[in-house]
């Protein structure tokens, strides 16, 4: 398999509770990678430890290595916003800034001085949010505020801004939890067209949108990984007992 | 509205056998309004004793207010009550002087606090920070003005002015005329102290009505902490900030003893920080109860009075109404 993302021996922990417990697993490159597990399994955690989100909570401990392209990020000489540019995240509720549409897309892009002038940012603006399926909906207005925008297209909209500081991996923590059918669905749509050039990471708790995204599967349970492999191998023969009654829907 | 309310509350009386009701609710409803109306009371009582202090300020005033117009009572520079000359304009430049110097002085250092406090400190610096703060806040404002008579006087006059004399003398704001110590800046500094506090807590609380969300969106595309702060975080509680400043400058306005005990009180014109200066507060504190057979000179202490109470009520409405929609929101 060649892997993007490869952990080895990773622990958790929150004060004294441990939320991930020696996890070993790799993420394989350009596919859409589903975690999936009970509420409260950890599977927030194992994403939050991919962009060094963790370090913004009090008290969480991490030992072990988490590699990106062979680099542990967590070395001591990397540079986290290099990290967290490449390893970009979209989160359970979307969180547009309190800025325009048009703004929303430029702030990561200006952060990292991606462009020289306003035609090419005019430009980007465009093709992410053609990307991100937003661009029809939203080209008459973009010096609106982003918060104008309903639920399904700000979440489109963080997609965007993600997208727009060219990361080579998206995450996403139940990124359609918050939505409509119609929006879910549309968000769906935009992670399989994506996943040609992006490896993506998806949390979910609803086994259906599992089966739909799911290239690759990762089922934990109480903050261990009980199973990982390819979708067609676990969903149709699990190995394990656990994830076969997970599957079957026994709890 | 109270008649419907009068009227159902009747009505569920007289069907006593309904299923939500018993006896004994009624007389339960009724002890309920009765403690709903003592608390509306009780809440509205200092609103109205500011209200009686103002009214009453007022009438005291009327003597001097009537006597004079109220622009020269404001803006004319000579006060000899004997003579019957009553300006409060030195008094009010005084104010304002010791005031802008204090929170000039006070805020940078309680942004840069609060900023770390609220951004950057881990959970276990905050907690012990914050109690400490507290404690700043608690000490009585003769002790700052006893510090300021043993500190601060001797160290503006030893060392901030000669450094001033030597390096700044030429603009007059900081040029040295009465080389004493006692002045504008010795008041501004215990003020700085003594504000920020107050400054700190608010701003702090400011900035934690900001939902993390946001700031993640912005660390989550690679900004890093500081530009996530000045792009997103800053804007979003300027008028916070603004507002905590407007509050700490409202009880600077009003700190009396701590100001009066190092700022020289000389009914002047001050231009530089160096000069002394007297304010309101302290032209009220040294004489009321003194000379008063000088005529008008009661009404002319309680208009002064009544001139500091104004701008303070305003200072703090305003600031107050800010902050509480901002505190506010961070619930909605
Ligand atoms: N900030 C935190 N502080 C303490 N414990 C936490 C924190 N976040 C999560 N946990 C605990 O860690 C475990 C895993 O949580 P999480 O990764 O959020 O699970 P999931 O996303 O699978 O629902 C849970 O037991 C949860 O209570
Ligand atoms: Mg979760």
């Amino acid at each position: 398999m060649d892997a993007h993302i490869q952990v080895n021996n990773l622990n958790v922990y929150y004060g004294r509770q441990q939320a991930l417990k020696d996890v070993n697993i790799e993420i394989p490159k350009k596919q859409i990678t589903v975690i999936m597990g009970p509420s409260g399994c950890g599977k927030t955690t194992l994403l939050k430890t991919f962009n060094r989100f963790l370090e913004l909570t009090d008290g969480a401990q991490i030992t072990g290595e988490v590699l990106v392209d062979g680099e542990n990020i967590y070395d001591r000489e990397v540079d986290v916003t290099e990290v967290r540019k490449a390893v970009g995240l979209l989160a359970q509720r979307p969180s547009p800034l309190p800025m325009s549409i048009f703004d929303n897309i430029v702030y990561g892009m200006h952060i990292h001085r991606m462009k020289r002038d306003r035609r090419e940012y005019k430009a980007a603006v465009k093709h992410y949010l053609e990307i991100a399926g937003l661009w029809d909906e939203v080209q008459k207005r973009l010096h609106d505020p982003a918060t104008s925008l309903s639920i399904g297209q700000q979440q489109r909209l963080c997609l965007a801004r993600g997208l727009a500081v060219e990361p080579e991996i998206i995450l996403g923590d139940e990124p359609t939890s918050a939505l409509d059918p119609i929006s879910s669905q549309n968000i769906e749509s935009r992670l399989l067209d994506l996943k040609q050039n992006y490896t993506t990471v998806i949390v979910t708790h609803t086994l259906r949108q599992a089966r739909r995204l799911a290239d690759y599967v990762i089922y934990m349970y109480l903050g261990e990984v009980i199973e990982a492999g390819p979708a067609k191998e676990v969903f149709t023969n699990p190995k394990h007992e656990r994830t076969k009654q997970y599957l079957e829907g026994l709890f | 509205m109270s008649e419907t309310y009068e009227i159902l509350t009747i009505k569920s009386n007289e069907q006593a056998e309904g299923r939500f009701t018993r006896p004994s609710v009624a007389a339960r409803t009724r002890q309920d309004r009765a403690a709903r109306r003592a608390f509306f009371i009780i809440t509205l009582l200092p609103v109205a004793l500011i209200i009686i202090v103002a009214v009453a300020l007022l009438i005291r005033a009327w003597p001097i207010l009537s006597a004079y117009q109220l622009s020269d009572l404001l803006f004319s520079e000579v006060w000899k009550p004997g003579e019957g000359k009553f300006g409060f304009w030195p008094f009010i430049l005084g104010t304002v002087w010791v005031t802008v110097v204090g929170v000039v002085l006070s805020v940078p250092a309680c942004l840069l606090v609060s900023i770390y406090l609220a951004e950057y400190a881990h959970a276990a610096t905050r907690t012990i920070a914050k109690p400490v703060l507290d404690l700043l806040a608690a000490i009585p404002p003769v002790v700052y003005g006893v510090w300021g008579l043993l500190a601060i006087v001797p160290f503006v006059d030893d060392v901030l002015a000669p450094l001033s004399d030597r390096w700044l003398g030429s603009i007059s704001i900081f040029a040295v005329n009465q080389p004493t110590g006692f002045g504008i800046l010795a008041g501004g500094i215990v003020l700085a102290v003594m504000i920020a506090p107050l400054i700190i807590s608010v701003v702090y609380e400011v900035f934690s009505t900001v939902p993390n969300d946001l700031r993640h969106a912005s660390l989550a595309v690679g900004a890093t902490q500081w530009q996530t702060i000045r792009n997103i975080v800053l804007p979003q509680v300027m008028p916070g900030i603004i507002a905590a400043v407007v509050l700490g400058a409202s009880r600077a306005l009003g700190e009396t003893i701590a100001v009066l005990m190092v700022v020289g009180n000389v009914p002047q014109i001050p231009t530089s920080i160096f000069d002394s200066a007297y304010p309101l507060p302290a032209l009220i504190a040294n004489n009321y109860g003194e000379m008063m057979s000088i005529p008008l000179y009661d009404a002319a202490l309680l208009g002064a009075a009544l001139v500091l109470l104004v701008v303070i009520l305003i200072f703090n409405i305003l600031s107050t109404m800010v902050l509480q929609r901002m505190l506010r929101r961070k619930w909605a």
